[in-house]
């Protein structure tokens, strides 16, 4: 079963206001390096809890940060 | 020596923009967004830290909706060129600087159709004015909110609200009043904001942007500048979100760690005091001209109605002149001439020769206001003098 999950947003700049936005809701999160196999980008994504993915969507919409993808690891 | 140029770029700053440009150099120093690794996510961090921090002072819609450029003149030109077709109305002033102008006078010559406001010969636009021009092509109404020649402080919020009834755009350059008079997108109905990071942003030159409404459509705009945004980076084009959408390359990081850091002390700091501050030392620059039959003051000549901005000429002497010796005998530093506004020159009778113009900041003190207007009272007794022998 997933423990991390993956969010996929479109910029580092999305990625750095995520961040901040879940720390501020006390959801932990880390920069990680987009999975190779989800996408050839040079960007980094959100990891967080899997436990914690329905929350974070929610936190991540309302701040107008669009998510391309979350994935489980 | 009394720095009287603030108009220009303020100086000194506060010491918290050094500190945090320093440490930024010395500690960070990565390029966000074009790596993984923990420099570079700080760096991200000092950058959307002040995307945060403009969007919130000026009440923006979205912190990624502020776009960074190296200053107003760069943030105009992705807003102009960037949003404006051939067959499109735009309505400005007469007070506007070249950094407006110019980019307006080039769209004129693919098909943009321009109309100009003259504005009074105190320096206002009438908004009623505007509102009789608009018309069905009509998409972009673009003003300054205050006058870098004479300071002259523009109702925005009248104009803007006549530009959303009209269903038309706002674009506003705030580079005279952003972080010395309130400025508020929601409340002034501004669609397009744009602003510099050095003037009374107390910020470092280099930095400056737009922020850019949620009534914008970005993704029908040209960007400016096109290349490498650290995203979407398997195609070989534009990514079509913001802020990557209107900038490419490296952003002046440091730069925008010290603005962040200005924006903070300002806060502190507030702009009702920073306001209240400017307006007595306006008040007693015009006190004095005013008492001077040998100074012709230019613009509202009231504290209230304008920024800490004054043009004055005075008989006798060429602008230029006058500037020279307040600086070389005096140790004064202001701005003669045009000031890259010839528009605004001729809408009060200045062109071609302009003026001299004190731009008084934070950092000015009543003092150094006494000790200009005993400069000029000395020199211009001195000049009698010599008229008389």
């Amino acid at each position: 079963m997933a423990v991390k999950s993956v969010i996929i947003v479109h910029a580092t700049s999305h990625a750095i206001k995520g961040e901040k936005k879940l720390k501020k809701n006390n959801i932990s999160c880390r920069l990680v390096p987009v999975p190779r196999h989800i996408s050839s980008d040079c960007g980094i994504c959100l990891q967080i809890d899997t436990s914690k993915k329905g929350e974070s969507e929610i936190i991540l919409k309302r701040e107008n940060i669009d998510i391309i993808c979350i994935h489980d690891v | 020596m009394i720095y009287l140029d603030n108009s220009a770029t303020s100086f000194p700053k506060p010491p918290c923009v050094k500190e945090a440009m320093i440490h930024f150099i010395d500690r960070v120093g990565a390029n966000p967004g074009r790596a993984g690794h923990r420099l570079a996510n700080e760096a991200a961090r000092v950058v959307y830290n002040t995307r945060e921090l403009i969007n919130d002072f000026f009440n923006g819609d979205d912190s990624l909706r502020v776009v960074f450029t190296q200053n107003i003149t760069e943030a105009l030109n992705v807003a102009l060129l960037g949003f404006l077709r051939s067959g499109d109305h735009v309505i400005t002033s007469s007070l506007e600087h070249n950094s407006m102008m110019r980019p307006l006078r080039f769209l004129e010559k693919s098909g943009v159709e321009l109309s100009i406001v003259y504005g009074d010969p105190k320096g206002f636009i009438d908004p009623d004015r505007i509102k009789k021009l608009i018309k069905n092509n009509t998409v972009l109404i673009a003003v300054n909110h205050g006058s870098n020649v004479m300071g002259t402080i523009q109702p925005i919020g009248l104009i803007g609200k006549i530009a959303r009834e009209g269903n038309v755009l706002f674009l506003v350059d705030s580079a005279q009043t952003a972080g010395a008079i309130p400025l508020d997108m929601q409340k002034e109905y501004i669609d397009i904001l744009c602003f510099t990071g050095h003037k009374s942003l107390l910020g470092p030159m280099g930095t400056g942007g737009l922020i850019l409404g949620n009534r914008v459509n970005c993704i029908r705009m040209n960007p400016l500048k096109l290349g490498g945004t650290g995203s979407f980076s398997e195609k070989e084009v534009q990514p079509g979100f913001l802020p990557d959408f209107l900038e490419s390359g490296t952003l002046n990081v440091a730069g925008l760690a010290g603005l962040g850091a200005s924006i903070q002390w300002i806060n502190k700091k507030g702009i009702a005091a920073i306001r209240c501050h400017e307006i007595a030392l306006t008040e007693k620059l015009l006190h004095f001209c005013n008492t001077m039959d040998e100074i012709s003051l230019y613009g509202p000549k009231d504290a209230e109605q304008q920024m800490p901005t004054v043009s004055f000429t005075v008989k006798g002497f060429s602008p230029s002149d006058l500037g020279f010796i307040l600086d070389d005998e005096r140790d004064i530093l202001c701005r003669v001439g045009l000031h890259c506004s010839p528009a605004a020159h001729k809408t009060i009778r200045t062109f071609p020769t302009g003026t001299v113009r004190f731009g008084m900041g934070i950092f000015n003190t009543p003092d150094d206001i006494d000790y200009a207007c005993s400069a000029l009272s000395e020199i211009i007794q001195r000049k009698k003098i010599e008229i008389w022998q």
